[in-house]
This record gives C-alpha cells, sequence and structure tokens, in this order.
C-alpha cells in the first residue's frame, strides 16, 4: 500500500514525511522523524509518556494518527526550551528533583505547559487532576506538583 | 569537624541540580528503546496463550517463507543448560530456570511465556510472521492461587521439583520449592508468658514493579563473534553475565552499554529480551531491535509474589512484645525463587524480640516468574506483622507508636535472621513521627490514623570506579552502575567533596562494560553506598597522587603537603614556604610531574547499615463507595547521611506511593483459563497524581559507621510499611480490619455491608 505524504508543522519548522495509515503519531515522531523524546509507556492512552501539542491542545500521541497531522502545528519535548535557554518549567523539574528516572519527565512537561497555558494560577487540586494523566512510577508526584505550581508562581510574577 | 565529630561538608547533604538533568527535561537522554543502529530489524516474542501447556512442536517453515523475515528462533536456538545456582537481583535463582523463563523449551507455564521470537524488516512482517508460527499445545490443568498450589493433587508444573528443607526428602514432587524456618529462642514457652496473644491470616496480591519505560534492546552479533548490546537494565555486568551464561558465549566476547532507564525497582535485574535478540541477530546477520509493549510488560515480565502471613504475637499486659510466630507461603510465578526468605528475615526485624520463629515457603505457581520489587519479599510480612501489632496495641488500649518505642530494635539487639544490629535509627524514626504536626491534626468522621514502621537490610557489594583528571583541573568520574533516580549526582558529589572542587568541575558517566571495572547491579540499595565508597576511595588516590605531584614540585617531603580546598598546601615545618597548587595548577603541569593523574578503586563493600522507616497515615473512607482517600501521609526514614537530600526526599516519596497503590488498586486479576485479564494500566491501576497528598517526609541522619559520609541506602525501606499503615488508619476510620489486598473499594464496601448485616 502507498504511503501517505503529509506536510505538518513542528515544533515551528515545516516537515514533510510520508507514513502508513496505521501508523500513530507516536510512532512517526520516534521512527520516521527520529524526535524520541516523545516516550512510549503504554501505546494505548493511560500513561501520558507521549503527550504532545497539536494547535495548543493536549494529546496523546499513541491516540492519533501520523496522518492526522496534515496541516496542524505539532509540538514536542525538543520544541520546549528555546535554543539553550530552558523553559521555565524545565528549569523548576531540574531545581525541585522533579524527576527520577526520567522517563516521564517529557510528557510531564508538555502536558504541564499545556496547563499553564490554560490556567495560569492553577490550584493543586487543579494541577493534580490536569496531569492525572501522566503516569509516574518513581516521584509519587510531590516533587512534580511542586515544581509546576512554583513555575506558575514565578510566569505570574514575571508577566 | 562539627561539635559530634563528624567533618564539616561542603557538598555533601547539598542539592545541586543533576548533572545528567538538561538532557532529560529536553527530550534528549536516550532510553531503552530510544537508541538504534543501522539495518537493523524489528525483533517480537510470541507468547504462549495458555496459563500451562505442553509444547508439543513448533512448526516455524510458514513463518520463514514471509517475505522480510529474516530470522525465526525457538528455544531450540538455545543451548540446553544445567542447573546452576544464580544470584539475581537481590535472591537467588538457577540459571536453568533463567533460561527456561526467557523462552520455553518443553512446557509453557504462564499466559505470556515466550515461546519463540522473529526478526523482520519491518513491525508488519514481523506480526505477519508471528501469526505464522503454528505451536501445537497440549493445555494443562493450571494453578494460580498459592495455596491452592500447596494441596495435595494440584497440577504440578515441574515434575523434577522436591520441596527442600523438609525431612525427610519428599519422593514426590510437589509446586513447594523450598521451607525454610528461623528462629531464635524458645518461642511456644515464651508465648505462655503472654497476657494477650494476637492471631491472624492476612493475604497480598501480587504486584508489577510498573516502571513506566518497557524493556527494550538492541543487540548486534558480528561475523567475528563479538556481541553489541545496547538496553537499558539495573545493570550493564548482569545482562552481560546473564546473556554469556544462556547463550554460552565468553564474557570477553560481549560489550553491553548502558542506556538510560526508565524505572526498573527491581524487576529490570534480570533479562527478558536481550538473549533472543542476540540469538536472532545471529541467525539474520542484522542487529535486532526489540522493545516490550505494555501488554508483555504485565504478561511476560516480573511482578512480585503475592502470598499469604499468618501471624501470631504475643504480650505482656504493660505491652511488651514476648514472642513472634509467623508462616509465610509466598508465590514465585512459575519458577522457584519468591522473595520469601527476606520475607521471613524482615518480618520482625523492627522488633527487639528474643523468642521469634517465621517459617516461609517458595511456591511455583502457573503466573510469571516473580522478579525483584523494592524490598523484596519485606512489604508482604510487614502487612501481616505490622497490621497485627496494630491490633495489639488496640487490645491494650496503648498508642501505636508507643507501642512500637517500647520494642522498637535498637543497638544491640539480635535480629532473628542472625545479626546484631550496631547503630540504626528505628527508634529515631518512631519519635520524629510523634514530634511531626500530622501527629495530632484532629481527625474528623470517617477518618483514621494509621502508623506502621519498616526495615531493610541494604547491601553493599562490588563495585569500581576510576576518576580521571582533565587538563584543566576538572574530572571525570566513571562508574558501573546505570542511573535511576539521581546517582549520577551523588556520585559526582562525594568526587566533589574528596577533590575539595566545586560539582559542576565533575563529570560523571556511566560507563560500558568494556571500560569500567566490574560493578554488581544497581538494587538492593546499594549505589551511593558501595559504588560511592568506590567513588570515595578513588578520589582519595588521586589526592594522594596530587600531594605527590607538589611534593615533587616543591621537593620537599609528601608528608608536609596537605589537601585543602581542591588546593595542594605546604604543612608543618614548610608551611607558608611556598604558593598553594590548585588541581588546575597540578593538571596543568601533570605532563611534567610524571603524566596524566588518575585512580581507580574496585572493592566488596561490607557494612552497608540497615534502613528503619516509620509511615503515619491519615485516610477518609467513602462508606457508599468503598473509595479511600489518603488525607495526609509522613514518612520518616533514617538514611544515615543524605547525600544529595532531594534524591533521598523522592526515593521515599516514590517508594511510600508504590505502596499506597500496593495497598488501594494494584492486582493481577485471572480468568479461570489462567489468562492474565488486566494487562495494561487502565485496570492495573497504579496511583495517578489526584489520587494523593504531597507526601512528607522526615529525613533522620543515624550515621552508617561504615561510609565514609554515613550514607544508607535508602531506595527500599518505604516501599516496607505503607500497606500495614493504611490498613490500621481504615480500621481507624470505620472499625474494620482488612486482612487483604488491594483494599480497593468492592473490597473495602463488601466490609462495610457485612458490618453493617452484623449489627443489625
Ligand atoms: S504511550 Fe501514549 S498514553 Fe502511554
Ligand atoms: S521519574 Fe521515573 S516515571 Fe517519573
Amino acid at each position: 500500500m502507498a504511503k501517505h505524504h503529509i506536510s505538518t508543522t513542528i515544533n515551528g519548522e515545516p516537515v514533510e514525511f510520508l507514513c502508513n495509515t496505521e501508523q500513530t503519531m507516536l510512532d512517526v515522531l520516534r521512527d520516521e522523524l527520529h524526535l524520541t523524546g516523545t516516550k512510549e509507556g503504554c501505546a494505548t492512552g493511560d500513561c501520558g509518556a507521549c503527550s504532545i501539542t497539536v494547535d495548543g491542545r493536549l494529546v496523546c500521541s499513541c491516540l492519533m494518527l501520523g496522518v492526522e497531522a496534515e496541516g496542524h502545528s505539532v509540538e514536542t519535548i525538543e520544541g520546549m526550551a528555546d535554543g539553550d535557554q530552558l523553559h521555565p518549567l524545565q528549569q523548576k523539574f531540574l531545581e525541585y528533583a522533579a524527576l527520577q528516572c526520567g522517563i516521564c519527565t517529557p510528557g510531564f512537561l508538555v502536558a504541564s505547559r499545556a496547563l499553564l497555558e490554560r490556567n495560569p494560577n492553577p490550584t493543586e487540586e487543579e494541577a493534580r487532576y490536569w496531569l492525572a494523566g501522566n503516569l509516574c512510577r518513581c516521584t509519587g508526584y510531590d516533587k512534580i506538583i511542586r515544581a509546576v505550581l512554583d513555575t506558575a508562581a514565578d510566569m505570574r510574577g514575571a508577566s | 569537624m562539627a561539635p559530634d565529630g563528624t567533618p564539616d561538608l561542603k557538598v555533601v547533604g547539598t542539592r545541586p541540580i543533576r548533572p545528567d538533568g538538561v538532557d532529560k527535561v529536553t527530550g534528549r537522554a536516550q532510553f531503552g528503546a530510544d537508541f538504534q543502529l543501522p539495518g537493523q530489524l524489528v525483533g517480537k516474542v510470541l507468547r504462549s496463550p495458555h496459563a500451562h501447556a505442553r509444547i508439543r512442536s513448533i512448526d516455524t517453515s510458514k513463518a520463514e517463507a514471509i517475505p522480510g523475515v529474516k530470522a525465526v528462533m525457538t528455544a531450540a536456538d538455545m543451548p540446553e543448560i544445567t542447573s546452576e545456582e544464580a544470584f539475581v537481583g537481590e535472591g537467588p535463582a538457577d540459571f536453568k530456570d533463567m533460561s527456561g523463563n526467557t523462552m520455553a523449551r518443553d512446557k509453557a507455564l504462564y499466559d505470556g511465556h515466550a515461546v519463540a521470537a522473529v526478526a523482520a524488516t519491518s513491525a508488519a512482517a514481523a506480526d505477519a510472521a508471528l501469526a505464522a508460527i503454528e505451536v501445537d499445545y497440549e493445555v494443562l490443568p493450571h494453578v494460580i492461587d498459592v495455596e491452592d498450589a500447596m494441596v495435595e493433587g494440584a497440577p504440578v508444573l515441574h515434575d523434577d521439583m522436591f520441596t527442600s528443607g523438609v525431612d525427610p526428602k519428599p519422593t514426590t514432587p510437589s509446586n513447594v520449592a523450598k521451607r525454610m524456618v528461623f528462629e531464635l529462642g524458645d518461642v511456644d514457652a515464651a508465648f505462655g508468658k503472654a497476657d494477650i496473644v494476637i492471631e491472624r491470616k492476612y493475604k497480598t496480591a501480587p504486584v508489577h514493579q510498573g516502571y513506566i519505560e518497557p524493556h527494550a534492546c538492541v543487540a548486534q552479533y558480528a561475523a567475528d563473534g563479538q556481541v553489541q548490546i545496547y538496553c537499558s537494565s539495573q545493570g550493564q555486568f548482569m545482562v552481560r553475565a546473564y546473556v554469556a551464561k544462556l547463550l554460552g558465549i565468553d564474557i570477553s566476547e560481549i560489550r553491553v552499554t548502558p542506556l538510560e532507564i526508565g524505572g526498573g525497582f527491581g524487576g529490570k535485574t534480570l533479562v527478558y529480551l536481550e538473549p533472543l535478540a542476540v540469538v536472532l541477530s545471529r541467525k539474520s546477520g542484522r542487529p535486532v531491535k526489540m522493545a516490550m509493549t505494555r501488554e508483555e510488560v504485565f504478561r511476560g515480565s516480573g511482578p512480585t509474589s503475592g502470598g499469604t502471613v499468618w501471624v501470631k504475637i504475643g504480650a505482656k499486659r504493660d505491652g511488651t512484645i514476648v514472642a513472634g510466630d509467623a508462616v509465610l507461603k509466598f508465590q514465585a510465578g512459575a519458577y522457584a525463587g519468591s522473595p520469601v526468605g527476606p520475607g521471613c528475615m524482615t518480618a520482625f526485624a523492627v522488633y527487639d524480640l528474643q523468642d521469634v520463629r517465621i517459617t516461609g515457603y517458595d511456591v511455583v505457581t502457573n503466573r510469571p516468574k516473580v522478579a525483584a520489587y523494592r524490598a523484596p519479599g519485606a512489604p508482604i510480612s510487614n502487612f501481616g506483622v505490622e497490621s497485627a501489632v496494630d491490633e495489639l496495641a488496640r487490645e491494650l488500649d496503648m498508642d501505636p507508636v508507643e507501642l512500637r518505642l517500647k520494642n522498637a530494635a535498637k543497638k544491640g539487639t539480635k535480629a532473628a535472621y542472625g545479626p546484631t544490629f550496631g547503630d540504626i535509627g528505628c527508634v529515631e524514626t518512631l519519635e520524629a513521627v510523634k514530634d511531626h504536626p500530622n501527629y495530632n491534626v484532629p481527625l474528623g468522621p470517617n477518618q483514621g490514623r494509621g502508623v506502621a514502621a519498616g526495615f531493610w537490610f541494604n547491601i553493599g557489594g562490588e563495585s569500581s570506579a576510576t576518576v580521571n583528571i582533565n587538563e584543566d583541573g576538572t574530572a571525570v568520574v566513571a562508574t558501573g552502575n546505570p542511573d535511576i533516580g539521581g546517582s549520577r549526582a551523588s556520585m559526582a558529589m562525594m568526587a566533589a567533596e574528596v577533590l575539595g572542587i566545586d560539582v559542576e568541575r565533575v563529570r560523571p558517566i556511566v560507563a560500558d562494560t568494556s571500560s569500567v571495572g566490574y560493578c554488581f547491579l544497581t538494587g538492593g540499595s546499594r549505589v551511593t553506598f558501595a559504588t560511592g565508597m568506590a567513588v570515595v576511595e578513588a578520589s582519595k588516590s588521586v589526592v594522594n597522587e596530587l600531594k605527590a605531584r607538589a611534593a615533587k614540585t616543591w621537593d620537599i617531603p609528601v608528608d608536609a603537603v596537605e589537601w585543602q580546598d581542591g588546593r595542594a598546601v605546604p604543612a608543618g615545618s614548610n608551611a607558608g614556604d611556598f604558593e598553594p597548587l590548585s588541581l588546575e595548577d597540578l593538571a596543568a603541569k601533570s605532563g611534567r610531574t610524571g603524566g596524566p593523574i588518575a585512580a581507580t578503586s574496585s572493592l566488596n563493600a561490607q557494612g552497608a547499615g540497615p534502613g528503619f522507616g516509620t509511615h503515619l497515615v491519615d485516610v477518609e473512607v467513602d462508606r457508599e463507595t468503598g473509595h479511600v482517600k489518603v488525607l495526609r501521609y509522613l514518612a520518616t526514614q533514617d538514611a544515615g547521611r543524605a547525600i544529595h537530600p532531594s534524591y533521598v526526599e523522592g526515593q521515599i516519596q516514590g517508594g511510600a506511593v508504590q505502596g499506597i497503590g500496593w495497598a488501594l488498586n494494584e492486582e493481577y486479576i485471572y480468568d479461570d483459563q489462567g489468562r492474565l485479564e488486566n494487562p495494561g494500566f487502565l485496570d492495573y491501576r497504579i496511583p495517578v497524581a489526584s489520587d494523593l497528598p504531597m507526601i512528607d517526609t522526615v529525613v533522620v541522619e543515624v550515621p552508617n559507621p561504615r561510609h565514609p559520609y554515613g550514607a544508607r541506602g535508602v531506595g527500599e525501606v518505604p516501599i516496607v510499611p505503607p500497606m500495614a499503615a493504611m490498613a490500621n488508619a481504615i480500621q481507624d476510620a470505620i472499625g474494620i480490619r482488612m486482612t487483604e489486598l488491594p483494599m480497593s473499594p468492592p473490597k473495602v464496601r463488601k466490609a462495610v455491608d457485612e458490618q453493617a448485616a452484623a449489627e443489625e
């Protein structure tokens, strides 16, 4: 079967790729485009390790087909820092030791950014519910939630 | 020196940003599934759909004929190896069993057991090949529950298994691999002295480590027999040793490069895919990449045991516990080797008891072979013992913390498993709970508070480290332990402390098996302790060399040189005679003073220093739904000395939350055919952020005299107390003693209904 030719935008850059009909966006990112910062923990939409945003909306890339990227704007973890300038969330995750093994971290960062874009002043409960689709088995979430809330406070102070 | 005699430390105890951090927040870090080699094939595994079945034959011819399929393998492609004792993760195992678990030979012993594997040019071709393999199974009766497996007439998994540790040796095979007894004093007589006796049976469900990264590897077998393996594991040297053994390859032919590891918790202390990928690469002549799906992780990789715990404790009216007795039956999965041994040894370790006995049974069932999981075995026996001690406190009308303080293990306590404790922090963690505000927060209706204490041995063992001084005075520290939760940071910090330089000037790396001396795997809470000790020793050798270079430069005796704040300083009668020489100065001149400066240390670290912790939890039980909400959680623990306090707290928080999942939700659900019904994160529910409050921690520091900075292992203790603490809190909230895990909504709801019916 012929592959589909897809034109899309990834992290602000125009990108074209070929993919099979059934190929997920996660597989396209990882296997075709070698953007392996987006992780696979389950491939069934249960862990959030594959979180990306599409036109600003948070999605599990394992539940999206590659062909669905046509004409849209995709953001992955690789586009989060501005050159060597880390995003405030990335910096705070480091300061708070909000990662242990780090496999869940890209997903949490992408999901947290999507949260703060919608809600610059989340309560702890709002942050916990927003991030309930991202599994972390190492940290118990404590330091992740603290890092997100503190980033939000800093970003509000800065703007 | 600080007043208590511990040295003033500049780096140890601070919270620098981890050296591998930026890679991990930007997506650059390469985990198991992120690596690839040019021309690699996709490898996949065919797994048994039956819980127990004889494999009459496997026909791979149709699969081999599919375009794009480059290799198909079965157990016939692996050498048949004889029984030989191995040390896997944190417990004994057998290489013959490990081989059988990697790929079933005559029988498939559980749903998900690997029976064949393929390598193809695309995932689609590999899938087609799996579908085309014809396995002729003779389905056999199976057994899932541990006690069912022990009864006479139960389906027998291995007809060559005769229970060891019983006299006389049995003449018929059974599923009980082993019986063991640990005993101190005269338990039966001691119960005669008790005023109160509590006796109860408890049960736990097997739970999976639940690391978010599925197992993955890439292997390449070259024409000259050299093998390269790139994988995420808890020990590159472990992978090398097991692959060598299982495939009959010399260790010198294998080089294992560690990739970042996305969680392990004990579950990555053995091999599943690596031997298969090597065989497939040998057969195809191409590199082969293999990665498990989440479903395969659940069906095919090791959870920890479920088990039953019968406990009997006797106490005086004043709360003195005079006797303890326990019988533990742990299911090991399809091959012998449950963690019942450490389960027995840790059962009563929190208490100072003269008369105590623990009997353990290691039992095989048609489930995946268990793997180590954080403090293997201890959480299971602790759930029983610490629940029973809570019941005792209620009978005595005594505060549960006071009861524990009265009986707590301390320096000089002889443990049932042999040793006499040295400096330990059991009492200190109990005191820390009492001193914490959470201990006195008023509770509302259907709210309750529970406490439990726990113990883990911690281990040391073989480690190596190399410290190289670069020509600009920075340092590289190479060790051989995968960094699973921030250990690069602690390695760099300990080196920086000895060298007297900023931690940013030390670059820690996790080296491949050909680039650094042997290190036992990352597990047993050993890395910061044992590998840290190697780093300290190697760094000290470097300092000695630096002092020698300075002495040579100044032409004074080496013992007249001191190392202070990263500089060589002339001392004694030469004090003030020369300008101090910094590490940079000495490194820059090293070519003229004797060549590059480097040192290696390889050691077998002893004296790991046991760890203790106490947890205090407040819950609220919804009587309508059976849902248990965690309101507050406090974990106190003796870390000896926290090298990087944030990562110590993180270990404690993560372990406690895994324990909360174990307590409330996690379990394997089998249908009547012995097939796992919940092999995914949707139905096997691990805690999520919205289930939890912040996890408060108090790190107490009773220094371990055997470590240069007093460190003890911290990673395992925190998963030990949560299950009992939660059960005790539920009892406090609704007056019901839950004796079976998980205490999931249906079970709690049922217990509430039964309570209501009984009251009518
Ligand atoms: S990989 Fe997409 S949600 Fe788990
Ligand atoms: S840091 Fe390991 S899963 Fe989150």
